[in-house]
């Protein structure tokens, strides 16, 4: 399915449902998610192997999305709401410890990833 | 108010002063040139207080008015032809962001062949953009149109650009009287410009433009339809209000001369019609009941006002300066298309002409009247569409 690309700003910051809620013309506050859940486009999703991980952060460095953030214990984690598998941080990992796993086959919960964070 | 003696390409640089307007960015291109030229000189003399913006194209000066507009400001632009046809991608863009630009388009040929002379066929290609569009028929006309065009644009029911054609040459270089408002009494009528939607403000940032899905593409596109329909009521009363403050009026959607008793209405766009009033004037002494219906407005096409003419008419006899390639005159055909559901139906013989400028005097109106009166008293359509005075 296809989410809703722009908040309303001149109302409730809701997904509209109709005509009546919509702004005259598609705009946007800068805001996390102001074009929607682009995790919703992902192909394939990075698995991290957390006992091969030195936290170097190089990942964090390098997504262009932002979704990795570093977590309580210093490690990377993953905002799989908007995270959309581009495969960038699993390139760039010195450890190659950073898997892509077709999503469809990405066992939630089997590796120890971050999760949604919305 | 006082009478000025310019061309209409003078007095629409003097409208832009009047309707205090703050950005105007443009490019020269024949026979717009001397609205952006004079209103260059005006902002070198002080009269014009806002900024002018020199681009380096129609497409730059279209896409200049858009960021003006969105920032809140007043926003103005003049062009023809292959300049307004360069615009195109602009001219969708402002529609859809409902920004109330007013564009004075001087109606030109579009080449090839090469040729500075009136044909509609430039805005009539921009018909589906989403852009109102007003044709005028004098220099007075066109100065009040463009002010009454601010006021209809920035209406929040309606929101959408405006564009005001008129005709090259014919009137953008040919000096007559128009009255002239100064500012402060243009104030009364329109007021400054605040966006009552969306705003370009660093203070309060906002993307514009955004990827819009399925879900929800077709009703922004349905809100346009429905502000361009609105501009035939909020129209109406911005002419009442404008009428009781300066005393001009000219004529609504569609300015109708002698229609009421009519058995021909003969139709047309921009300074033609002001010609065929004398064509009407002179059939009527000959005992021909024909009338004049000046196409003031054809987006949003004056549905209401064709049928209410149509009920009571034989035949509408209906010109159009400008062709759509493969199915004829743009405007007849969307008065059959606005008759078509209607009990009674006139004929209505479709009249293509004076295309690259070939002259269109009283003789020749008179001789496309009489025939579609021909067509009546015969009881024969005959032609649906006719070429005028073409050579074989």
């Amino acid at each position: 399915m296809h989410w809703t690309c722009f908040h309303l700003v001149n109302e409730v910051n809701t997904e509209p449902t109709g005509k009546k809620d919509m702004p005259k013309t598609s705009y946007s506050k800068p805001s996390i998610g102001s074009t929607g859940k682009t995790g919703s486009w992902r192909t394939f999703d990075p698995m991290v192997n957390y006992d091969e991980c030195n936290k170097c952060r190089t990942c964090w460095l390098h997504c262009p999305e932002a979704v990795i953030s570093i977590g309580e214990d210093d490690f990377p984690v993953w905002d799989f709401d908007y995270c959309k598998g581009c495969g960038i941080c699993a390139e760039v990992c010195p450890k190659k410890c950073i898997e892509m796993v077709r999503t469809s086959d990405a066992v939630g919960g089997s590796l120890p990833v971050g999760g949604s964070e919305g | 108010m006082k009478t000025e003696l310019m061309s209409a390409n003078y007095a629409a640089s003097r409208a832009v002063v009047s309707a205090r307007v703050e950005v105007v960015a443009a490019y020269p291109i024949t026979p717009a040139t001397t609205v952006p030229e004079q209103i260059a000189l005006l902002n070198e003399q002080g009269i014009y207080k806002g900024q002018f913006i020199r681009v380096e194209s129609e497409h730059s000066a279209m896409f200049a008015c858009i960021g003006a507009s969105s920032t809140g400001a007043r926003a103005f632009t003049a062009t023809s032809s292959n300049g307004l046809l360069l615009m195109d991608e602009g001219l969708h863009w402002a529609a859809a962001a409902r920004l109330p630009i007013v564009l004075n388009n001087v109606n030109r040929s579009v080449s090839p062949s090469w040729n500075i002379h009136v044909t509609h066929d430039d805005s009539y290609s921009k018909r589906d953009t989403g852009w109102i569009q007003f044709y005028v028929a004098s220099v007075d006309e066109l100065y009040h149109t463009i002010i009454q065009s601010f006021k209809l644009a920035e209406d929040e029911r309606v929101l959408m650009p405006v564009m005001v054609n008129s005709d090259g040459f014919v009137l953008s270089h040919t000096v007559s009287p128009y009255d002239h408002l100064e500012p402060e009494e243009v104030d009364k009528f329109l007021p400054p410009y605040t966006p009552p939607h969306w705003v370009m403000d660093p203070e309060n940032p906002v993307s514009h433009g955004n990827i819009v899905f399925p879900e929800h593409y077709s009703e922004f596109r349905n809100m346009m339809h429905e502000g361009t329909k609105n501009a035939l009521p909020v129209y109406t009363e911005i002419e009442k209000e404008y009428k009781k403050l300066f005393g001009k009026y000219f004529g609504g959607p569609i300015d109708c001369y002698k229609c009421d008793d009519a058995d021909v209405v003969f139709t047309s766009q921009g300074s033609m019609g002001a010609e065929a009033k004398d064509a009407i004037d002179e059939l009527r002494e000959e005992g021909y009941k024909a009338g004049n219906a000046r196409m003031r407005m054809i987006r949003p096409f004056p549905v209401d006002k064709i049928r209410e003419l149509g009920s009571k008419v034989k035949a509408f006899a209906s010109f159009d300066r400008g062709v759509s390639y493969g199915f004829g005159g743009p405007v007849a055909n969307d008065i059959r298309s606005t008759m078509y559901h209607m009990k009674h139906r006139p004929m209505i013989k479709s009249y293509i002409g004076g295309l690259g400028g070939r002259d269109m005097a009283i003789p020749d109106i008179k001789a496309v009247i009489l025939d579609t009166f021909k067509a009546v008293e015969s009881g024969e359509l005959g032609p649906e569409e006719t070429w005028n005075d073409l050579k074989d």
